[in-house]
């Protein structure tokens, strides 16, 4: 494992440098400072709210028998809101109209639209730039990996590929920070994606010899004079067979490190770490015990013998689940998705299927969305392509830069908002409105915004800048609260437009940032 | 795109030095000794709730209206010159404490370190034991030993020890031997001791909260950048901007039917009471509104911006009790060790023993401790440019007030565990345990559940 504790990057440093100096400017002269009264709401003291991290879903230590019952499922249409859920825990949010399209329909004839696309994905819209208009140099330039990726996120009409990359990559964790190579990192994206459906087993022993992962896990160091523990622990610990169930000792850990020994690459000054091959003469080929089976054992069998342990079906889908679900498998579901798994040859197409047409994932309770997750669905919303590489060192401050994930755990997704996070997803949804939030004082030439606007004109207008997205009957109540007592009820004549434009770029703030757009 | 946003940008911390012109009262100015009354003409409790995030002076001027913000804070405020402060420092990835505090004096240790082994005379001995030398870029520990001002922990760890980082580090975050157990154990000194309105208690200087700070009531706070600490939108501007915030935290402090809505409501709440707190510390116009009484060094990324911020926020008296930090870069050395690990471990103890001067400058080393930990140590025997995990680990609680005597003995390395590791010949739950007694004074055992392991505590702080 490599942890990330890093200085912020040099570009975001600049950026809010600049973005510092941009903000201390003021306003006042023109108009003068004026208070209207606002209604004091007396909260009762708030009621007790912890802040513990909501823990993932953890495969039990003695699960049940894989059973060949079917996996529940939701069968009917679904609703607008279970349509809304879908989009955001199987893709990036729904574009305008997209959830609207798809309640109603069968849910089986949804999801096989997700798990079961033909052909390549078609990326719609403008091509990705960076701030000056440029093509993005994801191979090269900082931030510009995370954007790149960002953008398919945003634009790819195979919306559960790129989650499926995005679940890798948290599964694999990987970070530039070791690995020191975007080009490498960006290998190993698309390794997730042209595997993202298919068998695990293969993906497995795809990731295990993949340069980034034999960089990242030290697997280059890895030979029978020294063997190094560092890939073999993590990969039954967090890849395969999960902590603190009894299913590997520290003798497995030792004796797997032997059965990984023999790969290495060459290093040069003009090309760095390249050429990552297998060397027989570095692997140690004795004897070798893990699980209690005892062989001349490599790389390949150290696979093999982490997918066929008698515990790895019910990690795999619990975790998996976890990545969609709050609440955990019932024992009953435990069974059957881990039949599905094994009697389909690892297929990761049949568990996710199973699991995406689970009531639980339409009648559970809320997931918080990942940063990433958030700031594309909000540029999904608007309609907005990558044309600023901004979101690299936003989503960063946010918890999440894509390429840099914290450690090899990857991210924690039950502890994303904190009161650092929600400051950072306030930047981004800012960021977001940049281009199209109305300028309360336009210059020469720029629209003035409407002088006449009512309070619920203006929430509504609000709400349909982020393509109508549903808000608890409570937090509409409070957001129309706002709107209606923000200003004065008596505007001098100059302040008619500017305010109401105050007024809106507010609420669009408001909605974006608030408490139910983080959850889904 | 749209031209000119930044004349309707929002500056809170010239919002609140408006707010406190208008009121006569001058500005308030966040420097070093701030906390003291003398020659303010007002008594400490008004002094504090003025400067304190000047909170009130805006409040009052009815520009932000905290939710429930009185007595959380006030109170919080007026108490907190007085009170204990704990500043964990995490060594992520499981520091080499063989490299640390180096066995040098032991023949095993060269033949199981043949590439990675200290030379004897590289670092400065450590006067509690002959055997050990401080790693050369530890020198600053050894300063702060030589003032007794270092309690170390030789081999500190536990039974059975857990090799996986993130077992390991969670038993230790917990502050027990419980996979299961959520709540991290400065954060039920929190829940226990803490206020209901006052985030800023439990502080973790990072992108995200120290699971060891995690509550179950009390709310705690992470801030990654104290200077930059504002909140501000394109288009958005007064006298719209002062509802909107306070929107923003209303409607964090509406129901919740999830874990994850509470989560979410729960963060927009205390975002918008921190932002009180913190204003006074927001830049203004680029510029800081603090100033170290030290130089800090100027490698090592965030971490000594973030000493040098709280030594400030402590100084001016915002109301902490334990804050977390991590240190300059990860210590999971399996490979390049001898490398990674001094430019890592030499920003740190640099940034360290800034801190400490900075705090001393203050006048505010009595109450503040410094812990620095790690999830494990790493196994003795090398792997050629690294090492692998190992048990027992090395841990140090600095200040003026730590005992400075070491707690265990350093048990050597001619007798290693069943998987080749150090023995421990310390408990951190101990550690933990004596902490609350002996410097938080408070009672070990509703916080520590496993206390009754440890019938005699040891004397970590000066008695």
């Amino acid at each position: 494992m490599v942890h990330r504790r890093h200085a912020r990057p040099r570009k975001a440093r600049q950026q809010e440098q600049h973005r510092g100096k941009q903000h201390v400017k003021r306003h006042v002269k023109h108009h003068k400072r004026r208070h209207k009264h606002h209604k004091h709401v007396r909260h009762a003291a708030a009621k007790p709210r912890g802040t513990l991290a909501i823990p993932p879903p953890n495969a039990p230590a003695s699960p049940p028998a894989p059973s060949p019952a079917p996996v529940e499922s939701l069968g009917a249409p679904i609703s607008l809101a279970q349509a809304r859920r879908l989009c955001w825990r199987a893709g990036f949010g729904p574009t305008p109209g997209q959830a609207e399209a798809l309640a109603g329909q069968p849910l089986q004839r949804i999801v096989y639209g997700l798990t079961r696309p033909s052909g390549s994905a078609t990326l719609s819209g403008p091509a990705p730039v960076d701030d000056e208009g440029n093509p993005l140099a994801p191979a090269d330039a900082w931030g510009h990996d995370h954007c790149w990726w960002l953008d398919r996120m945003v634009r790819s009409d195979q919306q559960l590929i790129e989650r499926m990359t995005f679940i890798w990559h948290d599964w694999f964790a990987n970070s530039n920070e070791k690995v020191n190579s975007q080009q490498m990192m960006l290998d190993q994206n698309n390794l997730f994606r042209s595997m993202a459906l298919g068998s695990f087993h293969d993906l497995f022993r795809a990731v295990t010899v993949n340069p980034a992962m034999l960089v990242f896990l030290d697997g280059i160091y890895n030979d029978k004079y020294d063997p190094n523990e560092n890939y073999a622990r993590e990969m039954m610990e967090l890849f395969s067979l999960g902590a603190d169930r009894g299913a590997y000792t520290e003798d497995d850990v030792r004796e797997m490190a032997r059965a990984l020994t023999g790969w290495q690459a060459e290093w040069s000054e003009s090309s760095g770490l390249h050429n990552f091959h297998f060397d027989a003469s570095r692997h140690d080929t004795g004897t070798k015990t893990v699980f209690g089976q005892a062989g001349n054992w490599n790389w390949e069998d150290a696979v093999r013998l982490c997918v066929s342990h008698p515990l790895h079906a019910s990690f795999f889908v619990t975790k998996l689940w976890g990545y969609f679900i709050a609440s955990p498998p019932d024992a009953a579901t435990l069974a059957s998705l881990q039949n599905v798994y094994t009697s389909s040859g690892y297929s990761i197409r049949a568990v996710v299927e199973a699991i995406l047409q689970h009531p639980q994932l339409y009648d559970g309770p809320e997931l918080v969305k990942p940063p990433v997750v958030y700031n594309a669905g909000l540029l999904r919303a608007i309609g907005r392509p990558i044309d600023t590489t901004a979101w690299a060192w936003l989503s960063s401050g946010a918890g999440q830069q894509l390429f840099y994930p914290p450690n090899v755990s990857g991210w924690d997704f039950g502890a994303w908002l904190d009161t650092s996070s929600a400051k950072a997803r306030w930047e981004i949804a800012s960021y977001v409105t940049a281009k199209t939030y109305p300028n309360p004082w336009p210059g020469q030439g720029e629209p003035e915004y409407s002088a006449t606007e009512n309070s619920a004109e203006a929430l509504s207008s609000a709400l349909a800048y982020w393509a109508n997205p549903q808000l608890s009957s409570e937090s509409s109540q409070c957001l129309a609260a706002f709107a209606q007592t923000c200003l004065s009820e008596t505007l001098a004549p100059w302040q008619e437009s500017p305010f109401r434009a105050l007024r809106q770029n507010a609420l669009r703030m408001l909605i974006a940032t608030s408490p139910d757009m983080q959850v889904s | 795109m749209t031209r000119s946003c930044s004349c309707n940008d929002f500056n809170r911390a010239q919002l609140l030095r408006r707010g406190a012109a208008v009121a006569g009262r001058g500005l308030p100015q966040i420097e070093p000794g701030m906390p003291l009354p003398a020659g303010t003409g007002l008594d400490r409790r008004t002094f504090l709730l003025r400067s304190t995030g000047a909170a009130l002076s805006v409040y009052g001027a009815s520009m932000l209206s905290p939710l429930h913000f009185e007595e959380g804070i006030a109170a919080a405020a007026a108490a907190a010159p007085e009170q204990p402060v704990i500043v964990s420092i995490f060594m992520e990835g499981g520091w080499d404490s063989l490299s640390v505090l180096a066995p040098v004096g032991e023949a095993k240790y060269h033949q199981l370190r043949p590439t990675l082994g200290l030379a004897e005379g590289s670092g400065q001995p450590f006067s509690e034991d002959s055997r050990l030398m401080w790693h050369p870029q530890a020198s600053g520990l050894a300063t702060l030993h030589a003032e007794k001002k270092v309690t170390v922990f030789p081999a500190v760890g536990y039974d059975p020890p857990d090799q996986s980082h993130f077992t390991s580090r969670h038993y230790w975050e917990v502050g027990e031997l419980n996979t299961q157990t959520r709540s991290g154990w400065m954060g039920r000194l929190i829940d226990a001791t803490g206020q209901s309105g006052n985030p800023l208690q439990g502080l973790s200087l990072d992108y995200s909260l120290a699971p060891a700070l995690a509550t179950t009531k009390m709310p705690v706070a992470a801030v990654s950048s104290p200077a930059d600490y504002s909140m501000w939108a394109y288009g958005l501007g007064e006298p719209v901007t002062a509802p909107a915030l306070r929107t923003f935290g209303e409607l964090g402090a509406l129901g919740a039917p999830s874990p994850a809505y509470a989560q979410a409501r729960g963060a927009s709440l205390d975002t918008s009471i921190v932002l009180n707190q913190m204003a006074a510390f927001v830049q203004a116009q680029g510029k800081s509104t603090y100033k170290p009484t030290v130089p800090y060094p100027a490698t090592g990324g965030e971490f000594p911006a973030r000493l040098a911020a709280l030594a400030a926020m402590l100084g001016a008296g915002l109301p902490i009790k334990c804050a977390s930090l991590s240190a300059v870069g990860g210590y999971d050395t399996h490979s390049d060790e001898q490398e990674t690990l001094s430019t890592n471990l030499g920003a740190t103890i640099e940034g360290v023993l800034a801190f400490q001067r900075d705090l001393e400058q203050r006048g505010l080393a009595d109450r503040v401790l410094i812990q620095l930990w790690s999830e494990f140590g790493r196994r003795p025997e090398e792997n050629g440019s690294g090492t692998d995990h190992g048990a027992a680990g090395v841990a140090f609680l600095i200040g003026t007030q730590a005992a400075g005597q070491m707690i265990g003995e350093f048990p050597g390395l001619s007798q290693l565990d069943e998987n080749d590791n150090l023995i421990n010949t310390s408990d951190f739950r101990a550690m933990y345990c004596a902490l609350l007694e002996q410097w938080f004074q408070t009672e070990a055992q509703p916080i520590i559940p496993e206390a009754t392991l440890f019938k005699e505590l040891p004397q970590l702080i000066k008695g």
